[in-house]
C-alpha cells in the first residue's frame, strides 16, 4: 500500500478522502487555491500545498503544479477525486511518465469513454445497448436535420466531450433543431475546447439508473448493484438512491453483467460508474461511462458496507479484490441529497458566508460536507458544498430518517435547496418511487 | 440615471452592452460566471448606456454596479 498521497481536489471529496487513507495509515497531501487557504480539507490533511490562483484554470486544473507538489512532498500517488482532473487522460498519463500512480483506471481507458462518440462505439462492440441516434458526429446543422427525421423527433442534441449537461438540449423540430446546433456547438467549443455535436433519440419517461462496478488489475471485476439518480436539474443529480425502487432482480443482474461487459472491453480498473437510461418497459441503454468516484458513492457504500476510496486505494496498488460476485452485500435502502448553495425557487448560485450551520445527526445519517460555519463560499467553485446520506432496513424507514434530518439541517447566512429537499423527500411522488428525469421540472409546473 | 447591479458575487464573462446603445427593460447587458453557471444580467429599465463600469474577466460582488444607464 501506499504511504503518501496527494489529493488532487478539494471540498468534501477532499475530506472524504482523507477520511479513509487516515484509517489505512496513508498520509496525505491536500493542494489548495488562493481562495481554499481556509478551507477544512487544507487543515485537515499531513501536509498541504498551494498550486495558484483561485480560478480553477489556475490551480485544480493545473496539471504541472500538482504533478510538482506531487513530487516535492514525495506522494507516491494521486487521487483525482470528481469532477476537476479526475477524467483527464494526459493528466494520468503525464503522472504516470513521472512515476507516480494515477488512482484510477489507464489513460486509455479514460480516453476510450472520454468522448461520448467513441465510447458509444466501445460499448456497441461489448454488446451492450444504446439509445438509436447519429452513428458517430454530425458535420453539421443539416445532417443532423436528416438524422433526426430518420430516428423521429424528440431527439437530444449533445456535445460529444461535453458534461455537466453543458452543450446538451431537448429539440422537438427541425426549427428548434437548427437553431439549438450552433448555440450548443459554441458553448461547448467554449467550454470543452471541442465544438463537436451528436444525436439521440430521447427516450421518453427515462430513469436515470447507473451501475456501480470495481475491477483489479488482475481482470476480475464486480458490480456493487445500481443507484437510481433521476431527480436531476440543468441535468445535474440532486437526490439519489440505492437500490433504485424500479430496478428488479433480473434487471439489476443483466444491467450488471452489460457494465462488466464493457469494463472488460477496454481493459477498466478501478472503480467506475456505467449510466444508463431505463425507459417504462425497463429497457435501459447505455449514457456514459464516469471513469472515476462519483459524487453519489455513499449510497453504494451504506448497503454494502464496502468504502469505495479503500477498493480505489488497493485496487491502485496493486492488490486483488479477493472476493466475487456473490460476496456482495445488499442490506437496506440509502438515499442522498445533495446540498447546493442555490436559491431553491430560482436554481440559480448563492455564494457567501456560512454564518451557522448545524449538521444533523441520528441512526443511519451521514455527512459528507467539506464546510462548516464562517466557511466562504466563493463563485469560484462548484455550489455543492455537501452531502446528506440517510440508511435504513428498506426505503420506507430511509425516508423516515432523511426527513428527520433534512428538518434539523440548519444553514444560515446563505441561500441553499434544503427547502426544496425536504418538499421532494415528504412528496407522494417520492414515496411512491415515481422518479422520472422530469421530476423536479415537472414540480415546477405543478 | 439608473445602474445594473450584480445580482451575485462572480466573474464577468461577457459584456453585452456598448457604451451609446439603447437597451430595454429586461434586456441583458453582462453575463456574469458564478458557481459553473452562467448567469445573465438584464437592465431593468430602458435606457442608454453611458458607461460600462467592469471588463471581462473581472470579479464583482453582490451589488457592485456594472453598467450605468441614462433614460
Amino acid at each position: 500500500m501506499f504511504a503518501k498521497v496527494l489529493i488532487a481536489n478539494r471540498g468534501e471529496i477532499a475530506r472524504r478522502i482523507i477520511r479513509t487513507c487516515r484509517r489505512l495509515g496513508i498520509a496525505t497531501v491536500a493542494v489548495y487555491s488562493d481562495a481554499d487557504e481556509k478551507a477544512l480539507h487544507v487543515r485537515e490533511a499531513d501536509e498541504a500545498v498551494r498550486i495558484g490562483e483561485a480560478p480553477v484554470a489556475k490551480s485544480y486544473l493545473n496539471i504541472e503544479a500538482i504533478l510538482q507538489a506531487a513530487e516535492q512532498t514525495g506522494a507516491e500517488a494521486i487521487h483525482p477525486g470528481y469532477g476537476l482532473l479526475s477524467e483527464n487522460a494526459d493528466f494520468a498519463r503525464a503522472a504516470m511518465e513521472r512515476g507516480i500512480r494515477f488512482i484510477g483506471p489507464s489513460p486509455e481507458a479514460i480516453a476510450a469513454m472520454g468522448s461520448k462518440v467513441a465510447a458509444r462505439e466501445t460499448v456497441k462492440r461489448a454488446g451492450a445497448p444504446v439509445v438509436p441516434g447519429s452513428e458517430g458526429a454530425v458535420a453539421s446543422a443539416d445532417e443532423a436535420a436528416r438524422i433526426a427525421a430518420e430516428i423521429g423527433y424528440p431527439v437530444m442534441l449533445k456535445a460529444s466531450y461535453g458534461g455537466g449537461g453543458i452543450g446538451m438540449q431537448v429539440v422537438n423540430s427541425e426549427e428548434e433543431l437548427r437553431k439549438a446546433f450552433a448555440s450548443n456547438s459554441a458553448r461547448a467549443k467554449a467550454y470543452f475546447g471541442n465544438g463537436e455535436m451528436f444525436l439521440e433519440k430521447r427516450v421518453q419517461r427515462p430513469r436515470h439508473v447507473e451501475i456501480q462496478v470495481l475491477c483489479d488489475g488482475q481482470g476480475h471485476g464486480v458490480y456493487l448493484w445500481e443507484r437510481e439518480c433521476s431527480i436531476q436539474r440543468r441535468h445535474q443529480k440532486v437526490v439519489e438512491e440505492a437500490p433504485s425502487p424500479f430496478v428488479d432482480e433480473a434487471l439489476r443482474r443483466r444491467m450488471g453483467e452489460a457494465a462488466l461487459a464493457i469494463c472488460r472491453t477496454i481493459c477498466y480498473e478501478n472503480a467506475g460508474t456505467l449510466e444508463f437510461l431505463v425507459d417504462e418497459e425497463k429497457h435501459f441503454y447505455f449514457l456514459e461511462m464516469n471513469t472515476r468516484l462519483q459524487v453519489e458513492h455513499p449510497v453504494t457504500e451504506m448497503i454494502t458496507g464496502l468504502d469505495l476510496v479503500e477498493w480505489q486505494l488497493r485496487v491502485a496498488a496493486g492488490e486483488p479484490l479477493g472476493f466475487g460476485q456473490d460476496d456482495i452485500r445488499r442490506d437496506g435502502h440509502a438515499i442522498e441529497c445533495r446540498v447546493y448553495a442555490e436559491d431553491p425557487e430560482k436554481m440559480l448560485p448563492s455564494p457567501g458566508t456560512i454564518a451557522r450551520m448545524v449538521l444533523p445527526e441520528g441512526e443511519g445519517i451521514r455527512n459528507d460536507v467539506g464546510v462548516e460555519s464562517g466557511s466562504e463560499i466563493t463563485p469560484f467553485y462548484d455550489p455543492m458544498i455537501g452531502k446528506l446520506i440517510a440508511h435504513g432496513r428498506d426505503r420506507a424507514e430511509a425516508i423516515d430518517r432523511m426527513k428527520q434530518a433534512l428538518d434539523a439541517y440548519v444553514m444560515e447566512g446563505i441561500r441553499s435547496n434544503l427547502p426544496l429537499l425536504r418538499t421532494v423527500v415528504a412528496s407522494d411522488r417520492f414515496a411512491a418511487g415515481d422518479t422520472t428525469t422530469d421530476f423536479l421540472e415537472s414540480w415546477g409546473k405543478r | 440615471m439608473a445602474t445594473v447591479q450584480a445580482t451575485m458575487a462572480g466573474i464577468v464573462l461577457r459584456v453585452l452592452a456598448q457604451p451609446g446603445q439603447r437597451v430595454e427593460a429586461g434586456q441583458d447587458v453582462v453575463v456574469l460566471e458564478s458557481m459553473k453557471m452562467e448567469i445573465p444580467i438584464p437592465a431593468e429599465q430602458a435606457g442608454v448606456v453611458a458607461e460600462v463600469l467592469v471588463n471581462e474577466g473581472d470579479f464583482v460582488n453582490e451589488g457592485d454596479d456594472l453598467v450605468r444607464l441614462e433614460s
